[in-house]
């Protein structure tokens, strides 16, 4: 029980330092840019996700919590309309980007899957391209068509802190980096389309400390341009990096829920529902 | 720091069990057993082969006359050399194309029930014996597949390819080509659509948040990926092509002179329909020799398509990694 305290009271300690940056860092933060309204998900018969109401203001980060197999992958994916490629995925309920409505009829999943871009859990980059080709590969992929590639070569990878390390062999396959350049090269890559959001699946779980490091810095550079919604078991992860946290839990087959959302200082230090703090200091999940 | 402790034998793994000794032994001599084979094909055609390259020389490979009477008889497979290849190739220009939309449509367009329709069928129809694919060509696709060849001449004969004088649409190497394609679809499709089915979910995810079409997904992602095995694929179908006999024999009227590109023209050539056609009417040691001559060159011409078959897989494999 000691222990326990004792870990509590250092990470209260360590966030009261990181108050201050996290308050510098919600200087940026704007107006509404997202927003899940009463979303419910379903593969098949099985409900998976149960009535998710979230708003992600602009230029903020966002951490979603919560154990294995509770729906926070499930809920980024239906953010860019990715979870309609499974087969047999439903949804319902609304997710509203920039006010409209992404799943309307006459939206083009395209658009926004371009507006809204994402990183996954595990590095992949297309292994028969460049580093280069791999950064412009949304472009061909989309039929986008943009004339400055040299520029937007150097942009990105520098947006993704890779810039020093790749910029001499940009024609070297993609497979000769390491599994954490590899992450920050498909970064770079989901930010060659001009996503004003950017999901990110456990980005940094196959990653050593120090690649971890590196990721962690380039979101909070990136955030003060574009609207981050991160998902990560790293419980220190979540506090280093977001301005916002939301928990989610699912008993046994049954479908997840966010138990409690809000800033992240709050969810970690001032957490109101007891499973939140028992998560959040390690005790289950 | 030098060190004088030597070194040990570590090949014991390999020996030490009982069990992995008789299993390896086994299989070793198992692969032994079909190299041994095809070694004895080789040098059986090669012994075949050399009494008839000294009497009739490189005219053999060169010259198209076929003159079983004349004195001293000349035999000239040039025609039937250069035939296989063109049926071969017709067989491709139109086998491949056929072959990756169905792969393409049964991987990642089709409903799940429906694709796996498709597989079943389309790997028994691989099962068909060519006896049968030729007797089926035979009565029910060379009558309306000479209509359409009619067609193809209507309107494209002022391209040579497609030009026919004689008036005679039967027996055209087009027609032999359509046959071999309709072979070749289902060992191409089914490879095609194994190998697609192994694209990384990981990579088309990846193109999925990137904005990609169907298109544009298969033509950056899938298709790169499978490059090597698709290829293998269309070469494992070539090689049926090449040594196809007796499907051709049914559609393909044998002739010996070249017939160079006028595919709807009657009259090609074939290595393989020419040894089955030629076979029952063999007079004398000799002829049989030279028959069992252009199976060799025949031979030797799908082993090469095989060897740059693996080849090519094996490059695009190491460009991978």
């Amino acid at each position: 029980m000691d222990s326990v305290q004792t870990a509590t009271q250092e990470m209260m300690k360590s966030m009261s330092e990181l108050e201050v940056e996290v308050d510098k860092s919600k200087a940026h933060v704007g107006a509404i840019e997202m927003e899940a309204k009463n979303v419910s998900v379903w593969f098949g018969k099985r409900k998976v996700l149960e009535d998710v109401n979230m708003a992600f203001p602009k230029n903020s980060v966002t951490a979603l919590i919560g154990p294995s197999g509770c729906g926070k992958s499930t809920f980024i994916r239906t953010l860019n309309r990715l979870h309609e490629l499974i087969p047999g995925a439903a949804l319902a309920g609304e997710v509203l980007y920039e006010g409209n409505d992404i799943y309307a009829q006459n939206v083009d999943p395209v658009h926004i899957r371009l507006s809204i871009g994402m990183v996954f859990q595990k590095p992949n980059p297309f292994p028969s391209m460049t580093i280069r080709g791999n950064v412009l590969s949304g472009l061909k992929l989309s039929g986008m068509k943009r004339s400055d590639h040299d520029d937007i070569v150097e942009q990105t990878l520098t947006s993704a802190g890779l810039w020093k390390e790749v910029k001499d062999r940009l024609n070297a396959h993609a497979g000769e980096l390491s599994g954490g350049q590899q992450q920050r090269l498909v970064i770079a890559r989901a930010l060659a389309v001009n996503p004003h959001v950017l999901l990110m699946d456990e980005p940094c779980s196959a990653l050593d400390p120090a690649s971890t490091l590196k990721i962690e810095e380039t979101i909070r550079q990136l955030s003060k341009d574009i609207t981050i919604i991160i998902v990560t078991h790293n419980m220190q992860q979540a506090v280093r990096v977001s301005d916002y946290t939301a928990f989610f839990l699912a008993e046994e087959n049954k479908p997840g829920y966010v138990v409690e959302q809000g800033a992240t200082t709050e969810i970690f230090g001032n957490p109101q529902d007891e499973r939140t703090l028992d998560y959040v200091n390690g005790r289950f999940g | 720091m030098a060190t004088d402790t030597p070194m040990r034998d570590l090949s014991g793994s390999k020996k030490a069990h009982r069990g992995d000794r008789i299993f390896n032994r086994t299989i070793t001599g198992a692969a032994f057993t079909s190299l041994l084979v095809l070694a004895g094909i080789t040098i059986f055609l090669g012994a075949q082969t050399i009494p008839v390259l000294q009497d009739q020389g490189l005219s053999f490979l060169t010259t198209t006359v076929w003159d079983t009477t004349g004195v001293p008889p000349e035999y000239g497979i040039a025609g039937m050399l250069y035939g296989s290849l063109l049926l071969a190739v017709i067989a491709l220009v139109i086998a491949v194309p056929v072959s990756l939309f169905l792969a393409v449509f049964m991987v990642f367009m089709a409903p799940a029930k429906l694709s796996k329709i498709l597989t079943n069928l389309i790997d028994l129809m691989a099962a068909i014996p060519s006896v049968i694919i030729g007797l089926w060509a035979f009565y029910v696709l060379v009558p309306p597949a000479e209509e359409w060849q009619q067609l193809l001449n209507h309107y494209l004969g002022w391209i040579p390819l497609f030009a026919n004088d004689s008036g005679n649409f039967s027996g055209t190497p087009f027609m032999a080509g359509l046959v071999l394609a309709i072979m070749m679809i289902p060992i191409v499709t089914s490879i095609t659509a194994e190998v697609l089915k192994r694209t990384p979910p990981e990579l088309i995810n990846a193109a999925e948040s990137l904005g990609c079409s169907m298109w544009t997904m298969l033509r950056y992602v899938a298709l790169p990926f499978g490059r090597g095995g698709i290829v293998g694929g269309i070469m494992l179908g070539l090689g049926r092509a090449l040594g196809e006999t007796i499907a051709v024999f049914f559609v393909l009227k044998i002739v010996f002179d070249i017939n160079f590109f006028n595919i709807l023209e009657s009259g090609g050539g074939s290595v393989a329909t020419l040894i089955v056609s030629k076979f029952g009417e063999t007079n004398g040691e000799f002829e049989v020799q030279v028959l069992l001559a252009a199976g060799f060159f025949l031979f030797l011409g799908t082993l090469f398509v095989n060897a740059l078959a693996n080849l090519i897989v094996r490059r695009t494999e190491r460009l991978r990694s």
